[in-house]
């Protein structure tokens, strides 16, 4: 039998509901670039970019793409009427200054208590990249990270503890994956909704931490 | 009369030595000052200490300077990308070396420079391993690491519009790291697309004033290519 699970858009639908009118939001690059679509247009939601760009609108039409007008990702975006430009330090101090309201992140691995791990998977050879991901773990008020529940292979990305090299410590809130939603609480980590048709015990199988219901 | 105008990219980058620390402006493709890169490429300059976000896309600019074996180290944020493929050779051959910094804590080493901090503290990077072995501290509850800044001899930017006193604006995310690394060097290289007579910029619109820079080369406007698709989780 096939676990039930959320399709990557249902996932970045779930995380966009979250996402309130007036709310000063930074997305990452991968999965969490999908939550953009799902914002309704009505609502005035400012999306913040580290390279130094607030209130980026849609991806521009073909043909009129300009590659000085990029996100983190180095994808050509458009900019919002009211949408301003600034420099790298004013921009990383928006996120540690604590004036973002969320940042999405993707993630390898989340720990019980909000550890996060997704910028290295400390293998030997690899050329090691940090970018903004541990500013932004770290410096935006609450950080929520989107991810595959398990990895390719079946493994937990939800653990006790993180066994790659973190990214920043106790700074999750929530995690949302392709099988639940869930609340990194100082009492653990609490299942806020699961995939229809999911039951508590197949989803605490497929993770490595314990959840409450 | 003060003049900072310099006719090319070879002149203004003609008296940078071997070993000098020089910052490349630049995100991804936008704002990469490639014309003055690719100048001290032929100027010749080796044994060099670059600070940029990444470490060259493509074939072009600090990318060319790192195939040439010209660069010792690179201080960046983010080397690994889709086409950082000559950055990537050095590093597994062991040519070069890497300084790996969480790109908030570069912008703010350099900005730091630029105004003469000695040293701050920031949560970025605790209970990591780019804060292993650096000084910590308890501040209000709250855990910080200790970073200090980083100054250059030079700094490459890319600008929009510039005049004769140094003046300069910027155009869209091309602006991203030239305003500090503009503060952080003895020695500041901004190309224009645009030079504009004294009084033309709106003052209450220029973005790095003329203090900051001492050499202005116009270029010749070229449209900012795509590159740099880095991976992620």
């Amino acid at each position: 039998m096939t676990t039930p699970r959320w399709t990557r858009d249902q996932m970045a639908a779930r995380v966009a509901a979250d996402i309130d009118e007036g709310m000063v939001v930074n997305l990452g690059i991968g999965l969490p670039t999908l939550v953009a679509n799902h914002i309704a247009r009505e609502r005035e939601v400012l999306l913040h970019s580290e390279n130094g760009v607030l209130g980026i609108g849609p991806a521009p039409a073909a043909g009129a793409e300009d590659y000085d007008l990029i996100n983190a990702g180095k994808q050509p975006v458009t900019l919002r009427p009211g949408g301003v430009f600034f420099h790298h330090a004013d921009s990383f101090a928006m996120m540690r200054g604590g004036h973002l309201d969320c940042c999405v992140l993707g993630a390898f691995q989340v720990a019980a208590n909000g550890d996060l791990a997704n910028w290295s998977t400390g293998a030997p050879d690899a050329i090691p990249a940090v970018g903004g991901a541990m500013d932004l773990a770290t410096g935006a008020r609450k950080t929520f990270v989107m991810m595959e529940h398990v990895t390719k292979a079946g493994e937990a990305r939800i653990v006790e503890r993180c066994t790659y090299p973190v990214t920043g410590l106790a700074c999750v809130s929530r995690i949302y994956t392709d099988l639940a939603v869930i609340d990194v609480t100082p009492r653990g980590l609490r299942v806020r909704e699961r995939a229809e048709g999911l039951s508590h015990e197949e989803l605490q199988r497929l993770t490595g931490a314990v959840l409450l219901a | 009369m003060i003049d900072k105008i310099v006719a090319s990219c070879a002149a203004a980058v003609a008296d940078v030595p071997d070993g000098a620390c020089v910052m490349i402006g630049g995100f991804g493709t936008a704002g990469l000052p490639n014309e003055l890169t690719e100048a001290l490429l032929v100027q010749g300059a080796r044994d060099l200490v670059i600070v940029n976000n990444n470490a060259g896309n493509g074939e072009h600019g600090l990318a060319a300077l790192i195939a040439a074996g010209r660069v010792r180290k690179v201080v960046c944020s983010f080397p690994r990308q889709a086409d950082s493929h000559h950055f990537d050779r050095a590093y597994r051959e062991g040519r070069i070396e890497l300084e790996l910094v969480p790109q908030g804590n570069l912008a703010e080493r350099i900005r730091a420079a630029g105004a003469g901090i000695g040293g701050f503290f920031t949560p970025t990077g605790y209970g990591t391993e780019l804060a292993r072995g650096k000084e910590t501290r308890e501040i209000g509850g709250r855990m910080y690491v200790l970073e200090y800044p980083i100054h250059a001899d030079y700094a490459f930017i890319k600008a929009e519009r510039g005049d004769r006193w140094g003046n300069l604006t910027y155009r869209m995310t091309a602006r991203n790291f030239g305003p500090v690394m503009a503060m952080a060097a003895t020695v500041t290289i901004a190309t224009v697309n645009e030079v504009v007579a004294l009084g033309a910029l709106d003052p209450e619109a220029v973005v790095t004033p003329g203090i900051f820079v001492q050499r202005v080369v116009p270029i010749v406007r070229a449209a900012t290519r795509a590159g740099g698709f880095g991976s992620a989780p």
